[in-house]
């Protein structure tokens, strides 16, 4: 077990989203457009590092019977934080993530991780998983909401990508279309 | 309208035209985890049914009564999923101690609702929730009734789910398709048709 290999899993291999499918609810939701799921990522992202490095250093002294509350109390502090960060300076993105900021307290991701990694390994190699498994959501996040924002509005991080005769299908920016847009992405791993 | 036509459009609201799973996108983890049997989705319902109806009545309580009169409106966030987390366990005692036949039936699913999006995110929605006039916010009896309608909600496409999952268990299916992938392709059609009680005016 490497640095560079638990760097390095988020993207393919255990690909949070594609392959491992957790954390679906933020996934489908805030994947209307590029600029929304780069915010949710970098969001969790930097809910996972600070839960990781807090979990891994306190896992001698946490008691194994309320480690649960434990770690979601660590979780919800810093998606707090977050909150208020988002608040004050991206208003415009807080408002559009709404919900769903105070939500990354329930991403499996974070927990999952916080319990089947952080709490088991050493502080450096909890900042990797949680590095690598963040951008590999983010990634994930950008790559559906890339399919849905072009199919859905024609834009791309707000700039238009396709021809002004291109009626944009306001149903991939939809409910509907964000299910079947992941149930597509999911179906190559069925082969793996 | 009085208030039965209050809880009316409450329940329409909740169960058909903004539905957690489909419209809203809270609880899919345990939507697409545990629809593939009909009994254990049924048993996933009811827990969630229960829990959603206790946490919408004790978080409306402990928001109005200790974080706003204390201006702790920033800790809503580790209030509500403390309160949840303890609350789902002390439900799980109480049920096992003195329930052993329901136990049985539900004892798996309580703890996988803690991390269940749709709880909490019905005890937030609630405290910025508006009655149909657009300007009352929800009293105690109109937060338990929304959690308990957002639970039915839930439930009800849930089993939905469960139905059709268990039929294209019989159906020939390209290998690149089978289980997840179908799943979530079902779901998107099932959303397909729940766009169309959106049009409803209550």
């Amino acid at each position: 077990m490497t640095f560079s290999k638990e760097l390095t899993k988020g993207f393919i291999k255990d690909n949070p989203i594609f392959i491992l499918v957790l954390g679906l609810c933020p996934t489908l939701a805030v994947t209307t457009s590029v600029m929304n799921g780069l915010g949710m990522g970098f969001a969790a992202t930097f809910v996972l590092l600070c839960s990781n490095i807090i979990v891994s250093m306190i896992k001698g002294i946490t008691p194994s019977k309320i480690r649960i509350p434990v770690y979601i109390v660590v979780i919800a502090s810093f998606v707090t934080i977050v909150d208020m960060v988002m608040g004050a300076y991206l208003p415009g993105l807080h408002k559009s993530l709404g919900l769903f900021i105070p939500l990354i307290v329930v991403n499996c991701i974070i927990l999952g991780r916080a319990e089947a990694f952080a709490s088991r390994n050493n502080v450096i190699m909890s900042i990797a998983d949680a590095i690598g498994m963040g951008l590999g959501f983010t990634l994930s996040l950008v790559v559906i909401a890339t399919v849905r924002e072009i199919l859905g509005a024609g834009t791309w991080l707000g700039f238009r990508v396709t021809p002004l005769t291109y009626d944009p299908m306001l149903i991939a920016i939809l409910a509907p279309g964000a299910f079947i847009t992941l149930g597509f992405f999911d179906g190559p791993d069925q082969y793996g | 309208m009085g208030y039965i036509g209050e809880i009316f459009v409450m329940a329409m609201t909740a169960i058909f035209i903004q539905n957690f799973v489909l419209a809203r996108f809270l609880g899919l983890c345990p939507y697409l985890g545990v629809s593939k049997k009909l009994d254990s989705a049924m048993g996933m319902g009811m827990a969630v049914i229960f829990v959603m109806t206790l946490a919408s009545a004790i978080t409306f309580l402990i928001n109005k009564y200790l974080l706003m009169p204390n201006e702790l409106m920033y800790l809503q966030t580790i209030a509500f999923i403390l309160t949840i987390a303890s609350l789902v366990q002390f439900v799980e005692m109480v049920i096992q101690k003195n329930a052993p036949a329901l136990y049985k039936s539900l004892g798996v699913f309580l703890p996988l609702i803690t991390t269940n999006c749709a709880v909490l995110g019905v005890a937030i929605l609630n405290t910025g929730a508006l009655r149909s006039d657009g300007v009352t916010a929800y009293n105690f009896l109109d937060s338990v009734l929304n959690g308990f309608f957002s639970g039915v909600g839930f439930t009800v496409v849930l089993l939905a789910m469960a139905g059709l999952r268990m039929r294209m268990e019989m159906v020939e299916l390209p290998r690149s398709m089978k289980g997840m992938p179908i799943a979530l392709i079902l779901a998107g059609i099932m959303a397909l048709a729940f766009y169309g009680f959106m049009g409803f005016k209550i």
